[in-house]
């Protein structure tokens, strides 16, 4: 479904990612493992379009979109819910949801303001409220369901369980099984190790900029050398 | 009380047309992040069409505000025209080269409306059916003021409405706070940018419609209000619209009063209002520190000392010019000192925005501080002509001292307007003290001594300042205070966290920027002979902002090369008509093809002919 192979990234001179290559299947939830400044988030961010000097292939269902605005590939069915959140402060919870809402798309589950508020119950109290004035589980929960509000078919998740509480990362993994019973393929970046092996079906490891790693999260178990050598702090 | 009252509403009806131009102005910094120079241009295209749409069509009440509508309407397809085809291709470029872009549109409108109105101001009609006035308390109030009052307010609830009730009006308030972020989204940017520049322009339009029966349509409109649309623009927090209408209230009824008490306060009211309001709410009363994203993401390159080859041409241009007055005619000696003159005031600026991170728009300020302190040296102190030389840089610092505390306690787009207000009370001074500066009639006779009143010992003492000013502004750049300059630049955050005074370095930076342009100033004066408060105009700030970006701001030499294609450009088409349109396209051609100015086009050349051999 995605296709990233030989990806390349920079910023000003500096080489982010080299020859970066993984997959997506159709239902898959993926995760992209690596320390701090590995190169996850600057993975995803290319793939969505937001990264301004990067070269190789990235193919979705088949079509090339590297180079492409993000709009653009937004519009093909891929879903962005950035690391920092990134809500709009100065916008009510409903106004947040409705700039993510686009049309409903044949090949992906419909999401609607109604089907949020009962997957996100948290905010459907605080529907009025300013973006800025919800706590940040509330905004990390808000982020992914204004996403979602795109009918993606395909989620790219940037480190969703960095800097929010214990309860909502457990929160965090029910929505995310729930993303994939409704048919979503899901990437997942994360420096979390116990969280991901919960959530995804299997493992990339990302390190200063290149794959390590690529297999299961059984033989990641069975090889502890593996994350020690590229995940240890 | 009634005398009081009529003051009051006539605050008010001024309030109006300047809150929209300035809520045009907001919309589209908000969006697009483009600090729009052309909107003055909009501004007074819109009195003009409106003009000749109510002349034409002399149709009573519904004809003449028909015809305002349709006026505004016009200005909004023209500000399409302008997205489209200018802006539309230099999103990613750095902000001010997109700020030189519309002051180029600024110079072709001056022209086109030359061309199509003529040169004579226009008298427009009065408002069938608001053509009297009403007495109120016993003063008489034009009743079209009563309906200006009314149409600010209900504008600003229909934008309200537009922006709380459609979904373009939600996309706006969210790119407003995030574009990138709309876009990954889904929302095409392109086509958000050209609809909220359509809205923008209607409104500049629409408070240039509405103005032909209070004052005459002029050519000189655009610039007249452009200074006062930033200022409120500034005070209401960019991006804020309703922060738009309590500055233009707050400025406009200000006004009203204070020039009961002080007649010459207009010009310089609104400026003072300004650096209050920064100093205290830095980022004006309803707005909010900018988001990063969607900025270009390029960290700026470290500046390069000279290669062996460059330094060698360098050397070889410094000497033919040396020995230029051997062999060129005096009046191109003239226009040699002019280039060096204009050369040391781009490398200043330069200095402030380049090395120093502070991007200003009123950087004349210190040109003409400098240009003033040596005038004055001379005529009410009487020293000579070296005393007054050595004298007024100090005057320039000092100016620049004292402006500069304010400026760097702000950053990007405010620090800018800072400096532009700072520049701007600078010239109202100097404009209104008669008795000290001659006002508008400048101070004359400042001549060089006896002995360097040939063309020729000028043009050596004039180099001597010059390249010995940017010589010493070259080392000041690799110093060790210029690394720490351009460490501050990068990284604000990172530089306070290694020990270093952020501010008190800027501050520093800013005042030896402003010493040096003092320099160019004094330079500047003793040629000419003559000093007038234009030297301290914005009209000269934005001559070395377009030095600086034409040069481009990543290269030492770029002011350089920026300045002296200034100079020989505009002594060129100066001499013919309608040089403005001319000047405008060229420095659209630039902007359009070399987004990093002349020496990053040339590096580009170079590095493309070098493959090409390779």
């Amino acid at each position: 479904m995605l296709d990233v192979k030989t990806l390349t990234a920079r910023y000003g001179r500096a080489q982010i990612l080299s020859d970066v290559t993984l997959s997506v299947g159709e239902n898959e939830v993926v995760a992209l493992l690596g320390r701090n400044g590995a190169g996850k988030s600057t993975t995803i961010k290319s793939v969505m379009g937001l990264v301004q000097h990067v070269s190789g292939q990235v193919t979705y269902d088949g079509q090339a979109i590297l180079g492409r605005a993000s709009h653009m590939i937004c519009r093909a069915g891929l879903g962005y819910v950035p690391e920092e959140r990134r809500i709009f402060g100065e916008l009510t919870v409903e106004e947040n949801l409705e700039v993510g809402r686009r049309e409903p798309r044949a090949d992906a589950p419909e999401w609607t303001f109604e089907h949020l508020f009962e997957l996100f119950p948290n905010l459907a109290e605080r529907r009025r409220n300013l973006g800025k004035q919800l706590s940040g589980g509330e905004q990390q929960m808000l982020t992914i369901a204004r996403t979602l509000m795109g009918n993606p078919r395909l989620v790219l998740l940037d480190e969703p369980s960095e800097g929010i509480a214990p309860v909502i990362v457990e929160q965090m993994a029910t929505i995310i099984g729930e993303l994939k019973r409704e048919g979503l393929s899901v990437l997942i970046s994360e420096q979390n190790l116990h969280f991901a092996r919960i959530v995804s079906d299997r493992a990339y490891i990302i390190e200063k900029g290149q794959m390590r790693y690529e297999g299961s999260f059984a033989h990641l178990d069975a090889h502890p050398d593996i994350s020690t050598r590229y995940l240890a702090v | 009380m009634g005398f009081y009252l009529a003051q009051l509403l006539t605050g008010l009806a001024n309030a109006s047309s300047l809150f929209l131009i300035a809520s045009g102005l907001s919309i589209i910094f908000g969006v697009t992040r483009i600090v729009n120079f052309a909107h003055g241009s909009f501004y007074m295209v819109g009195a003009y069409l409106a003009y000749s749409l109510v002349t034409w069509l002399d149709g009573g009440i519904l004809g003449f505000w028909f015809s305002i509508v349709l006026a505004a309407l016009l200005v909004g397809v023209i500000g399409l025209v302008v997205e489209l085809i200018i802006l539309r291709r230099i999103y990613h470029a750095p902000e001010l080269f997109q700020l030189v872009a519309t002051f180029g549109v600024v110079l072709i409108v001056q022209d086109a409306t030359l061309a199509i109105w003529g040169a004579e101001d226009l008298l427009g009609p009065r408002a069938p059916g608001l053509d009297s006035a009403v007495r109120i308390l016993g003063e008489p109030i034009p009743e079209y003021d009563l309906a200006l009052i009314a149409i600010g307010p209900a504008v600003l609830l229909a934008i309200w409405l537009v922006f709380h009730r459609t979904r373009w009006g939600v996309l706006v308030r969210a790119a407003t706070q995030d574009r990138e972020m709309v876009g990954a989204l889904g929302v095409n940017q392109a086509w958000l940018f050209s609809a909220t520049f359509i809205l923008g322009s209607f409104l500049a339009g629409l408070g240039g419609a509405l103005q032909i029966p209070r004052e005459a349509v002029s050519l000189q409109m655009d610039l007249s209000i452009i200074g006062e649309a930033f200022v409120v623009t500034v005070i209401g927090g960019m991006g804020s619209v309703s922060g738009a209408f309590i500055a233009a209230v707050l400025i406009s009824v200000l006004n009203a009063f204070a020039i009961l008490i002080f007649p010459q306060i207009s010009i310089v009211l609104p400026f003072v209002v300004m650096a209050v309001v920064l100093i205290v709410r830095p980022y004006g009363i309803f707005g909010r520190p900018g988001s990063e994203h969607g900025g270009t993401e390029d960290p700026d390159q470290p500046l390069r000392l000279l290669s062996g080859k460059g330094a060698m041409m360098l050397a070889a241009a410094v000497m033919a010019l040396a020995l230029s007055p051997v062999f060129v005619a005096d009046f191109t000696m003239i226009l040699l000192v002019d280039v060096m003159v204009a050369t040391l005031f781009a490398v200043s600026l330069h200095f402030m925005m380049g090395v120093g991170g502070m991007v200003s728009f009123g950087h004349a300020a210190y040109f003409g501080v400098g240009a003033y302190a040596a005038a004055m040296a001379v005529k009410l102190l009487g020293l000579g002509m070296i005393p007054a030389m050595l004298l007024a840089p100090f005057g320039a610092a000092l100016a620049a001292l004292f402006f500069g505390w304010f400026c760097v306690r702000l950053s990007g787009v405010y620090l800018a307007m800072l400096t532009l207000a700072a520049a701007q009370i600078l010239w109202g001074v100097t404009f209104q003290w008669q008795d000290v500066t001659g006002g508008d009639d400048g101070i004359l006779g400042v001549w060089p001594a006896a002995w360097a009143s040939s063309d020729r010992v000028y043009f050596y003492i004039a180099f001597a300042l010059c390249i010995g000013g940017i010589w010493a502004l070259r080392r000041a750049a690799h110093s060790p205070f210029g690394y720490v300059l351009r460490g501050v630049r990068d990284s604000r955050i990172r530089a306070e966290a290694i020990g270093v005074d952020t501010r008190f370095h800027q501050w520093m930076g800013f005042t030896v920027a402003g010493a040096f342009a003092g320099l160019a100033g004094v330079v500047f004066a003793f040629s000419k002979g003559s000093v007038f408060p234009d030297a301290l105009g914005i009209a000269q700030s934005i001559d070395g902002l377009i030095m600086v970006l034409l040069g481009g701001i990543h290269a030492l030499a770029g002011p350089i090369l920026g300045a002296a294609a200034f100079v020989l450009i505009e002594d060129w088409v100066t001499r013919l008509d309608y040089w403005r349109v001319i000047f405008g396209g060229i420095i659209l051609v630039i902007v359009l093809l070399a987004p990093d100015g002349i020496a990053g086009g040339v590096n580009r050349l170079m590095r493309l002919l070098r493959r090409d051999a390779a």
